[in-house]
């Protein structure tokens, strides 16, 4: 028994329920952005609850934006990344959801170590505040995006904590309170 | 000021030009408030991180041009307690209780979807009986969750008789689930693949009491504020959130609801017998303050008559799935039997294995969307464990919403988005 075991509880009837749009948005964008596109992994098939798209950093903004207008999956639930260990060493993750027939999809980008993004704020306002927070977390940097800062940690810490190589135990000390944030002097 | 409604010079101006178009220097196509005497006067002004006004610990800092905020930007992370990194090093089954700290307001809904993420993962079913307690749970949190936002948020608008009546009645509640599982706010009450404990005999009578009076109650509150004219004028058309901004920001819940965002995972995508109830979804179109407040109240209603159908549809049964892998042992085979203590000890110590896969779970929480994405790669830990705290995006959206608006409009509008500092920090 594992994620491919329908539980009845449990959204028991959404994968039939959204095969068919699965289905046609996977070979919308197959045919579309054919290059683009890395993998794609089907639920049932993979361990996995919706399609997974993996797709190229180059053909980021042109997949998501034909996603968000075309294809209806205009709701960005979640932006978050992981740390897998191995070259590449990150994924972006995005949740997205349709908001009229609530179809969920999620996207995958891999980028290795050093490697910068686009930032998504173009397309999804609420992006910023995710990408501050996966910055701070993880240490990827998302180019052209306004107020890239750590957002949950002190401004001054040292590493990224959710990455796979940081430290369970430690601290860091700061003997002087954080400085007045500049953005607000501009 | 010779007018009665203090925010009419705003009024005759489309909503763009009166919420966004204040620019830095205060343009004239706006008309002046002749007797704010500060005006043109930048201020900056910090609020938080321990404001009695910003329940929990956060930090708001404001531009002000006279009395009006000009710019704004929100800062947190101060009740951080690194979650998501406990999560990947802790056993799924220690894991239930750092949920309880996420919203604590509504712990048992967090412990709800957190054990309904990781029975997905694993393929699990528990039995009817466990559903339908745990859809109580569910229901009972949101009531409290609603009824101290509602609350809270007339309170920092001066009306302190009416959070007492939700208080009261919050407290019973919190009584009830002590009754089941002896904690008051953080319960921990599922396990995964059941529940920590049976519900007592006679429970959901109790609840079925509760509800009845509660609902006399949120009448009253009702009858007591929605029609008030101080809380009209200081709450409609105030910090508007309209439907764009939302779907932009990833609002969810009652904050999208309230601006006409008609979603509401419950019904849209139903999990656990939520199918088999009946039950309204409110939704508002003006998203401002007021609209949020009465989509909270309608939805307690509605929980209410949640509560009622569950309670007369529980019935005597199984709690636990059948399930060897995840099946606590009883403690009277743990005290005598040598395979009962090792088996307790394996469980407590080693965890159990979680196939791989991943899953992104979500549950209609009291705020809006609750998520749980899990990657496991086999193994008694998550591989990554992200939570998508409604909160998060609901902050994010503050700054916005109370562009152009007065600084005292900031403490209304911050407590009917209700951010909740523990799920906001993770």
């Amino acid at each position: 028994m594992d994620i491919n075991t329908p539980v009845k509880t449990i959204y028991g009837g959404h994968y039939d329920k959204y095969l068919p749009e699965w289905t046609m948005v996977v070979e919308a964008l197959q045919s579309e952005f054919g290059d683009f596109i890395e993998e794609i992994l089907m639920p049932r098939i993979a361990a996995t609850d919706v399609p997974i798209i993996q797709i190229r950093k180059s053909g980021m903004m042109a997949v998501l934006s034909r996603l968000k207008e075309g294809l209806g999956f205009s709701f960005l639930t979640d932006y978050t990344a992981t740390d897998e260990e191995s070259e590449p060493r990150f994924r972006l993750v995005l949740q997205l959801m349709n908001p009229t027939t609530k179809a969920r999809m999620r996207v995958k980008i891999r980028l290795s170590e050093q490697e910068t993004s686009p930032t998504l704020i173009p397309l999804w306002e609420g992006a910023n505040w995710a990408e501050r927070e996966i910055y701070d977390m993880f240490g990827i940097r998302f180019e052209g995006h306004p107020d890239l800062r750590r957002i949950l940690m002190d401004m001054r810490w040292e590493g990224h904590p959710l990455r796979k190589d940081y430290p369970l135990r430690g601290y860091q000390v700061f003997l002087t309170p954080e400085p007045l944030d500049p953005e607000l002097l501009k | 000021m010779s007018d009665s409604n203090p925010k009419n010079f705003k009024t005759d101006l489309p909503l763009d030009v009166a919420r966004w178009g204040i620019p830095s220097t205060y343009d004239v196509s706006v008309k002046r408030d002749t007797d704010d005497i500060f005006e043109d006067s930048k201020v900056l002004v910090n609020i938080g991180p321990t404001h009695p006004a910003m329940h929990g610990a956060f930090r708001c800092m404001a531009r002000l041009n006279g009395e009006i905020i000009e710019k704004s930007y929100c800062e947190f992370g101060y009740t951080h307690r690194a979650k998501e990194k406990l999560g990947e090093n802790r056993t799924y089954h220690q894991f239930v209780v750092y949920t309880d700290r996420l919203n604590y307001c509504s712990a048992l809904i967090n412990n709800v979807t957190y054990a309904m993420a990781v029975e997905r993962l694993m393929g699990i079913e528990v039995p009817e009986r466990a559903v339908w307690i745990r859809m109580m749970c569910a229901e009972l949190a949101r009531v409290i969750d609603h009824l101290i936002c509602v609350g809270i948020n007339a309170v920092d608008l001066g009306a302190f008789s009416f959070f007492l009546y939700g208080y009261h009645q919050r407290e019973k509640a919190y009584t009830l689930i002590e009754k089941l599982c002896g904690a008051r706010l953080t319960t921990s009450y599922t396990r995964i693949g059941g529940l920590m404990a049976d519900a007592p005999e006679g429970w959901e009578k109790e609840v079925k009491e509760w509800v009845k009076e509660t609902r006399a109650v949120v009448d009253e509150m009702d009858r007591l504020l929605t029609e008030n004219r101080i809380w009209l004028k200081r709450t409609k058309g105030v910090a508007i959130m309209n439907r764009e901004d939302c779907l932009k920001y990833s609002f969810t819940g009652p904050n999208a609801r309230a601006a006409g965002v008609d979603i509401d995972l419950r019904r849209d995508q139903p999990c656990m017998f939520y199918d088999q109830v009946d039950f309204d979804v409110p939704v508002a179109q003006t998203g401002d303050v007021f609209d949020r407040y009465y989509v909270r109240l309608e939805e307690v209603r509605q929980s209410l008559n949640i509560l009622t159908q569950c309670a007369d549809r529980i019935k005597r049964g199984p709690i636990w799935a059948d399930d060897k892998r995840t099946r606590i042992p009883e403690k009277d085979q743990v005290y005598n039997t040598m395979e009962g203590l090792i088996h307790h000890f394996k469980f407590f110590m080693n965890g159990f294995n979680v196939p791989a896969g991943e899953a992104y779970t979500s549950f209609e929480a009291a705020n809006g969307e609750l998520g749980f994405y899990i990657v496991s790669k086999g193994g008694p830990a998550a591989h990554r464990m992200r939570i998508r705290g409604p909160s998060f995006w609901h902050y994010q959206g503050l700054d916005p919403m109370i562009r152009g608006e007065y600084i005292a409009d900031l403490v209304a509008a911050l407590g009917s988005i209700n951010v909740i500092a523990g799920e906001l920090d993770r």
